[in-house]
C-alpha cells in the first residue's frame, strides 16, 4: 500500500475528475439524452463532493454540491441540457479546478455569483439543515425503557442485535429481557430469520441522544421506542445496583406474572424449610377426602392432556410453554397425591406376628415367623383389602403347610417350622409372597378330593401346576379345612376373587417336603390402569395391559370359523376368539384389518378382535355409574385426551359372561 | 486474528483512507474499484464486513448488495453503503437492498472505527 496521503491521492484523483467532467460536459452538449453520459459527469460530481469533503479544501465540496445538486434535475429529467446550462456547468467546473488548485486565490464573489446561477431553476433546491445535536449535559442518572423490534430480516441484513445489547450494557446499568412471544414451532422455525424482542431498562448519566447512536442503523425502521422511564424517581445509585441485580422494581404489566411467582416460589421453599424443621409433624384426615382429591386430580390429568392435544394442534409455543408446565405440574401433583395414599405395608405384617404366635400355640407348632420389605408402599385401599386373605394365607401355611415337631424331625428338618413373609416392588407391581417349610401341597389327596366332588374326571390327566390351582377351586378349598382356624368363611377361592377384584394374581410354588410359597402380585395402586387403547366400531376400549399376551393381526383366511365359536390359529396352536363387535352389538367394521388382542384367562388364551389397536395408554380409572357398575365385562371407564369416553375391560370378566352367552345358547 | 473488511468506491482518496484507518485499527482490509472489482474478490474471500460506495461505475454500490445478499456464502454479513447527505433517496433503496448500515460523507477515521466496531466488534 502507498503511504498513507489521501489529500495527495485526492489531489490526482480530483485532477482526473475534473478532465472527465469537462470531457463529458462537452459532449453533452452534442447528445443531451445520453444516460450514460450523464451518469458519467453525475458520478464524476459526487465524488469530487464526497470526498474532497474529507480530503480537499471546504469550499470544494461545498461548491460541488451546489452543481452536483443542478446537475441532479438534468439526471433526473427534470431540465434539459441546454446549451446555456451546459456553459454554466463549465464555468462552474472551472471554477471546482481553482478551488482545488488555488483556493487561496478563489474569489468568493465569484463562487457567490455561480452559486446563484446553479440555485436559479425556478424551483428552489434547499438543503436540509443537520439537525443541531441536542445538548443534555444532565450528569444525573436517568432510567429508560427500550423496546427493541427488529424486522424479522434483520440478521440476513447483517445486524447483530447482541451487539445492540452490549453497546447499551456499554452506557449503564441495563436489565435486559428477552421476549420470545413471537418465535414459532420449531418445525416452523427459520433459523435465518429474527422472531426474538427485547426489552431493556437502562440507567444511564447519558444523554438520549447516545442511546439512540446505538440503533442508528435501525432506527426507521420503527421497531426501536426509547421512553424514559417515568415509573419511579430518578434512582440513586443504591437502587440502581439493586436493580440489575434483583427484580425490576416496577415491571411492566406483563412482566408482573413471572416475577411474581418466582417471588411466590421463593416464599414457598422458605415455607418449606420452615415446616421441615417442625420433626414428625402430621396431620390425620378422613380416607373419603383423599379418595376426593385423587378423584379430582383425576379429572385435572384427564383435563390437562385435553388441553396439551389442543395446544400441539394450534401450534402456538406460547401456550406449549405453558402446558408443558401445566403437564409437569399435573404429573407431579398426581405422584405426590398418589404418594399421600400409599402406606408402608409393614403396618400389616405387624399384625401376624400376633397371629401366627396364637396359631402356634393352639396348633402346638413353634412358628417363627420372619418378614422383609416392610418399607415398600401399597395403595390403603390395597392394604386394607389384603388383610384378610394374608391372614387366611398365613392360617393355611400354618395349619396345612407346617408339619408337628415330631414329623418335622422325623423328615429332618428343625422342630420349629418358619413362615417368611416378604414384600417388594418390581416395576409397577407389589409382590407379596408367604413362604413355609412344611410338607407342601399334597397333590394327591388334592386330586382325591377333587374327583370324590366331580370337579374333574377320574382318569383326567392334570399337571402339576393345574392340581395346584384347584386349590382355588370354590368347590375344594373351605371342605377340607379345619373349621375353627379358617372358620371367618373366606377360603382359598375368596382370597383368590379378592385377589383379582384388586387387579392382581395369585401364584403357587410348592415343592414335596420343603414347602409352598405362594406369591401375589399387586399393582401398586387401583386408580391407574396401565392398558392397550382399542377401537371397536366407534368406540374406544382400554385393555388392561396386565393381562395382555400378545396382539396378532387377523387375516381372514387363519381363522377357522366353527359353530358359535370362532378359532384362531397362532403359531400352531387354536386360540379362541371374541368378537368384541358383534359382543358390543356395535356395527362391524371393514373385517380385512381386524387386531386380535390375546389375554390370558382362566380358560385359557383368549383372543379379542377390535378393530384397531391404538396404543399404550395409562390412563385413571373412573368408576361406571351405579346403573352400570353390574355389566359384566366392564371394569370401569375412562376419558382420553380428546375427551372422548373409553370403557376399560375386565377381560375375566368379560369372557366368562360371552361364555354363559354361549352356553345359555347352546342349552336353549 | 484479524478481520477482512471489503471496502469497494471509485474513489481512490476513500480507498485509501479507509484501508489505511482499517489497518492501524487492526482489520485487514481489501480494496475494490467498482462493484464488479467486489464481486470477483467476494468469490475468492469470505469478509467481517463490506463496506462499499453506493455511486461507482459498472456495477453499482445498491447492484452489488443486492448480489451479495443473494449469495447465501455470505448471508448475514454486514453491508456498510458511504452515502452523502443528499442521497436520502439513495439510502432509503440501498436499505431496502439489504444494506446493514451507512456512512454519511465527509467522515473521518473515527467515524468509521466507530461504525465498524458497531457491526463487527
Amino acid at each position: 500500500m502507498t503511504a498513507f496521503d489521501p489529500a495527495g491521492t485526492f489531489l490526482l484523483e480530483a485532477r482526473e475528475l475534473l478532465r472527465e467532467l469537462e470531457a463529458g460536459l462537452l459532449e453533452l452538449e452534442q447528445r443531451p439524452d445520453d444516460r450514460a453520459l450523464v451518469d458519467t459527469i453525475f458520478r464524476a460530481l459526487h465524488t469530487l463532493k464526497g470526498s474532497g469533503g474529507m480530503f480537499g479544501p471546504p469550499a470544494l465540496a461545498t461548491f460541488a454540491h451546489e452543481v452536483e445538486t443542478r446537475f441532479e434535475g438534468i439526471r433526473r429529467g427534470s431540465e434539459t441540457a441546454t446549451p446555456a446550462l451546459t456553459g454554466l456547468l463549465l464555468a462552474a467546473r472551472d471554477h471546482l479546478e481553482q478551488l482545488l488548485e488555488a483556493p487561496d486565490t478563489a474569489d468568493p464573489a465569484e463562487t457567490e455569483r455561480l452559486v446563484v446561477a446553479l440555485r436559479d431553476t425556478g424551483e428552489t433546491a434547499c438543503i436540509p439543515a443537520a439537525p443541531a445535536e441536542p445538548v443534555a449535559t444532565e450528569p444525573s442518572a436517568r432510567a429508560w425503557r427500550i423496546g427493541i423490534r427488529l424486522p424479522a430480516t434483520a440478521l440476513e441484513f447483517g445486524t447483530n442485535p447482541l451487539g445492540m445489547l452490549d453497546e447499551l450494557r456499554a452506557l449503564g446499568p441495563c436489565e435486559v429481557r428477552a421476549r420470545t412471544e413471537a418465535v414459532p414451532a420449531l418445525g416452523e422455525l427459520d433459523p435465518t430469520k429474527l422472531y426474538l424482542h427485547w426489552d431493556v431498562r437502562l440507567v444511564t448519566t447519558r444523554p438520549r441522544a447516545a442511546i439512540e447512536d446505538v440503533f442508528i442503523f435501525v432506527a426507521d425502521s420503527g421497531g426501536i421506542e426509547i421512553a424514559e422511564d417515568t415509573a419511579e424517581p430518578a434512582p440513586e445509585c443504591a437502587s440502581v445496583t439493586v436493580a440489575a441485580v434483583g427484580p425490576p422494581a416496577a415491571p411492566a404489566n406483563h412482566d408482573a406474572p413471572p416475577a411474581a411467582a418466582k417471588e411466590a416460589r421463593r416464599l414457598g421453599r422458605r415455607e418449606a424449610a420452615r415446616s421441615m424443621d417442625r420433626p414428625e409433624a402430621s396431620v390425620r384426615v378422613a380416607a373419603s377426602r383423599l379418595d376426593a382429591l385423587l378423584d379430582q386430580v383425576g379429572e385435572l390429568v384427564i383435563a390437562q392432556a385435553r388441553l396439551t392435544a389442543l395446544a400441539q394442534s394450534r401450534k402456538d409455543p406460547v401456550l406449549t410453554g405453558v402446558v408443558e408446565e401445566i403437564e409437569r405440574l399435573a404429573a407431579e401433583l398426581r405422584e405426590s397425591t398418589m404418594g399421600l395414599r400409599m402406606l408402608p405395608i409393614g403396618t400389616l405384617f405387624g399384625r401376624y406376628r400376633r397371629v401366627v404366635r396364637d396359631l402356634s400355640q393352639e396348633l402346638g407348632k413353634a412358628v417363627e415367623l420372619t418378614t422383609a420389605g416392610e418399607a415398600t408402599e401399597l395403595d390403603k385401599t390395597m392394604i386394607e383389602r389384603l388383610g384378610d386373605p394374608l391372614v387366611h394365607l398365613i392360617r393355611n401355611a400354618v395349619d396345612h403347610g407346617i408339619e408337628d415337631a415330631a414329623t418335622r424331625r422325623a423328615a429332618g428338618k428343625p422342630a420349629h417350622g418358619s413362615l417368611h413373609l416378604e414384600a417388594r416392588q418390581a416395576g409397577a407391581e407389589v409382590l407379596i409372597s408367604i413362604k413355609d417349610d412344611g410338607a407342601g401341597l399334597n397333590r394327591a389327596r388334592i386330586r382325591e378330593k377333587a374327583v370324590a366332588r366331580g370337579l374333574i374326571a377320574a382318569d383326567a390327566v392334570l399337571s402339576e401346576r393345574a392340581i395346584d390351582q384347584l386349590i382355588f377351586h370354590p368347590g375344594l378349598s373351605t371342605a377340607a379345612t379345619i373349621s375353627n382356624i379358617s372358620g371367618r368363611g373366606v377360603g382359598m377361592d375368596v382370597v383368590k376373587q379378592t385377589i383379582e377384584d384388586l387387579r392382581g394374581s395369585i401364584e403357587v410354588a410348592s415343592a414335596p417336603g420343603a414347602g409352598t410359597t405362594i406369591t401375589l402380585r399387586l399393582p401398586l395402586t387401583l386408580a391407574i390402569i396401565d392398558g392397550l387403547l382399542v377401537r371397536v366400531g366407534a368406540s374406544m376400549c382400554v385393555v388392561p395391559l396386565a393381562a395382555i399376551e400378545e396382539c396378532v393381526e387377523l387375516a381372514a383366511a387363519e381363522h377357522k370359523g366353527s359353530s358359535g365359536r370362532s378359532f384362531l390359529d397362532v403359531r400352531g396352536a387354536l386360540v379362541p376368539f371374541l368378537r368384541l363387535s358383534e359382543l358390543f352389538g356395535v356395527g362391524a367394521g371393514a373385517r380385512e384389518h381386524e387386531m386380535v388382542v390375546i389375554v390370558a384367562s382362566e380358560q385359557g388364551r383368549v383372543g379379542l378382535v377390535v378393530d384397531q389397536v391404538v396404543g399404550h395408554h395409562q390412563t385413571v380409572i373412573k368408576s361406571l355409574s351405579p346403573l352400570h357398575r353390574g355389566i359384566p365385562g366392564l371394569g370401569g371407564a375412562t376419558i382420553l385426551s380428546d375427551g372422548q369416553i373409553a370403557l376399560i375391560l375386565d377381560t375375566t370378566g368379560l369372557i366368562q359372561s360371552a361364555q354363559d352367552q354361549a352356553t345359555w345358547r347352546l342349552s336353549a | 486474528m484479524s478481520k477482512p473488511i471489503l471496502c469497494a468506491d471509485d474513489s481512490a482518496s476513500i480507498r485509501q483512507m479507509v484501508a489505511f484507518t482499517l489497518q492501524s485499527a487492526g482489520y485487514e482490509p481489501v480494496t475494490a474499484n467498482d462493484g464488479s472489482d467486489a464481486l470477483a474478490k467476494l468469490e475468492v474471500q469470505r469478509f467481517a464486513m463490506i463496506i462499499t460506495d453506493l455511486n461507482m461505475p459498472g456495477c453499482d454500490g445498491i447492484a452489488l448488495i443486492k448480489k451479495i445478499r443473494a449469495d447465501p456464502r455470505h448471508a448475514g454479513v454486514p453491508i456498510v453503503m458511504l452515502t452523502t447527505e443528499s442521497e436520502e433517496s439513495k439510502k432509503m433503496e440501498g436499505k431496502a437492498a439489504g444494506a446493514t448500515g451507512w456512512i454519511v460523507k465527509p467522515f473521518d477515521q473515527a467515524k468509521l472505527l466507530a461504525v465498524v466496531k458497531k457491526l463487527v466488534g
